[in-house]
């Protein structure tokens, strides 16, 4: 047995936007182990509940991630309607999944240029993000703001967005996806692009089990999980709804999936486009949570399923407001993917997680 | 900006911010903004940085972190706080764990604010950043003691970073 380094990875790393530390344990080139240490990011979300009452929270989950901020309002203002019995309008409930899956487009397209960044694929990392403001550039023009628009809100949602620019945004779309084609193709394809992803990092179905892996690193190692499936929200209407999966297991299979749902999520905004019934979009919402109340909900994020809990106490303000976000259950995945891949495949195995620390540690 | 003498090389760390600002920072470098047409680039290497772009607030784990980068990049060297969590805690300001703005732990020369920022701002903070650094070189070259320092920089500090960048390239290029 050769000697053994620790090489510390992180927390500033060129590779990693947000801050996270590995020590990685070396024996030659080769990962044996990686330990993880989390908290640069902490900031005490959760027990921020007390100091803001339920209405105002939605901003401050909205906070919680910059990347899947909109989702995050979306599972607490779903979370806290079950909670005090509200019913929102179908309108809304559409709106909300519609914007929903804009959001996760940005993501998986964000990520698709931070992947090719990685691997030193510049051209391909500005392509990504240019097309990404595409999107961006919806929510700008229905909300005015840019990656954190406070459109949803506990009891539907705030912009009464009319049936032209609905139509608007799937002509832009449809532009988009020629284009999105392209870069597609160079990811999936590219032979250089394939060098360093295929057989890289990989875990099998039942590794992605056992360690309860979600989202679409575990739709990768072929496991069918996605909360889409439970039909929450608008998703019930769907026509017909089927997971995206690849059972290659590698970073190459994990890049596959997300390229493919971004595709998914423009077929979804335009089937329910076609469909989205007129009417109002807010309802009122008046009284508190009762005391004692308890309401739980899940949602798939772009990076996996995302679990709301909300307790009422009468008052104005909850008394407890629980997430568990997907990356704090792909933890565990990502420690076990890094094990025997070389230190220089290290940025590429932590990317293709698609980690965000900030969920994870809010 | 014809003041711009410099392309600035810009460092990013993400304090405790929840990325949105983070994505902003980024976005400005890709094409709709292109902040690159004014030479800036993002290092990840503390020695080639001229700018330190910091979004998010302080807290007890990266507090040191924040303070080395700073102490690691050499002098002139700018501050730039991003977003109202840089600029003095934001939304998180009063959660147990935030220690407050950039400033609690290092001088800012300047604050961009916006939750999110925009990136418009963003670059309307580096190229500010630049005209500071300008300011701060020519105060440096006026300064006899700094200049004594920044020669022993050249001659001690250069085999100490030479040692370092090794150590980082290393490490950045796996
Ligand atoms: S200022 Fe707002 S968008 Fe920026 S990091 Fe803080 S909470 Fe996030």
């Amino acid at each position: 047995m050769s000697k053994r380094t620790v090489v510390p990875f992180g927390p500033q790393h060129p590779v990693l936007p947000e801050p996270v530390h590995l020590d990685l344990v070396l024996e030659d080139e080769t990962v044996v182990n990686a330990i993880p240490r989390i908290g640069y990011v902490h900031r005490g979300l959760e027990k921020l509940v007390e100091k803001r009452d339920y209405t105002q929270f939605v901003y401050v989950t909205e906070r919680i991630c910059g990347i899947c901020s909109f989702g995050h309002s979306l599972g607490y203002s779903e979370c806290v309607e079950k909670l005090m019995g509200i019913e929102i309008t179908d309108r809304a409930a559409y709106l909300r999944v519609i914007f929903h899956e804009l959001s996760r487009m940005h993501s998986h397209l964000l990520w698709l240029g931070l992947l090719a960044d990685g691997f030193g694929f510049e051209a391909l990392f500005m392509h990504a993000w240019r097309l990404r403001e595409t999107v961006l550039d919806i929510f700008e023009e229905v909300t005015g703001g840019r990656v954190i628009f406070s459109a949803c809100d506990v009891g539907g949602f705030r912009q009464e967005v009319s049936n032209e620019t609905l139509a608007g945004i799937v002509a832009k779309l449809e532009r988009l996806r020629d284009e999105y084609r392209t870069i597609a193709k160079t990811l999936l394809e590219d032979s250089s692009v394939k060098s360093r992803m295929v057989g890289v990092g990989h875990i099998s179905t039942d590794k992605a089990l056992e360690l309860s892996m979600v989202g679409p690193f575990a739709r990768a190692s072929n496991v069918a999980t996605d909360e889409r499936l439970n039909g929450i929200g608008a998703y019930g209407d769907l026509a017909a709804f089927e997971p995206v999966l690849s059972d290659g297991g590698d970073c190459y299979a994990r890049c596959d999936v997300r390229v493919r749902e971004v595709l998914q999520s423009i077929d979804i905004i335009s089937e329910l486009v076609d469909k989205i019934p007129d009417g109002e979009v807010m309802v009122p919402v008046k009284g508190n949570p009762e005391d004692g109340a308890q309401a739980m909900t899940t949602l798939e994020q772009p990076r996996g399923q995302a679990f709301y809990y909300s307790k009422g106490n009468g008052t104005k303000n909850l008394a407890r407001m629980r997430v568990r976000t997907p990356t704090s259950q792909n933890i565990a995945g990502m420690v076990a993917a890094l094990s025997n891949v070389e230190l220089a495949d290290v940025p590429m195995v932590i990317l293709t997680i698609d980690p965000c620390i900030s969920c994870t540690e809010r | 900006m014809s003041n711009v003498g410099k392309s600035p090389w810009i460092i990013h760390y993400d304090g405790s911010s929840c990325n949105g600002c983070d994505i902003e920072v980024l976005a400005a470098l890709t094409p709709l903004y292109d902040a690159e047409r004014f030479g800036v680039v993002n290092t990840g290497n503390p020695k080639h940085a001229d700018i330190f772009v910091v979004t998010g607030g302080i807290n007890d784990q990266n507090a040191p972190v924040v303070k080395q980068i700073y102490d690691q990049m050499l002098e002139p060297k700018v501050v730039v706080a991003c977003g109202a969590c840089a600029c003095g805690g934001g939304v998180y300001q009063t959660c147990y764990n935030i220690l407050g703005g950039v400033d609690t732990v290092i001088p800012v020369d300047a604050y961009v604010p916006g939750c999110a920022i925009k990136p418009e701002s963003i670059l309307d903070a580096v190229i500010a950043g630049v005209g500071i650094l300008d300011e701060k070189a020519k105060a440096m070259k006026m300064n006899p003691a700094d200049k004594d320092r920044s020669e022993k920089d050249a001659s001690t500090g250069a085999h100490a970073s030479v040692a370092d960048v090794d150590d980082g390239t290393n490490a950045d290029a796996e």
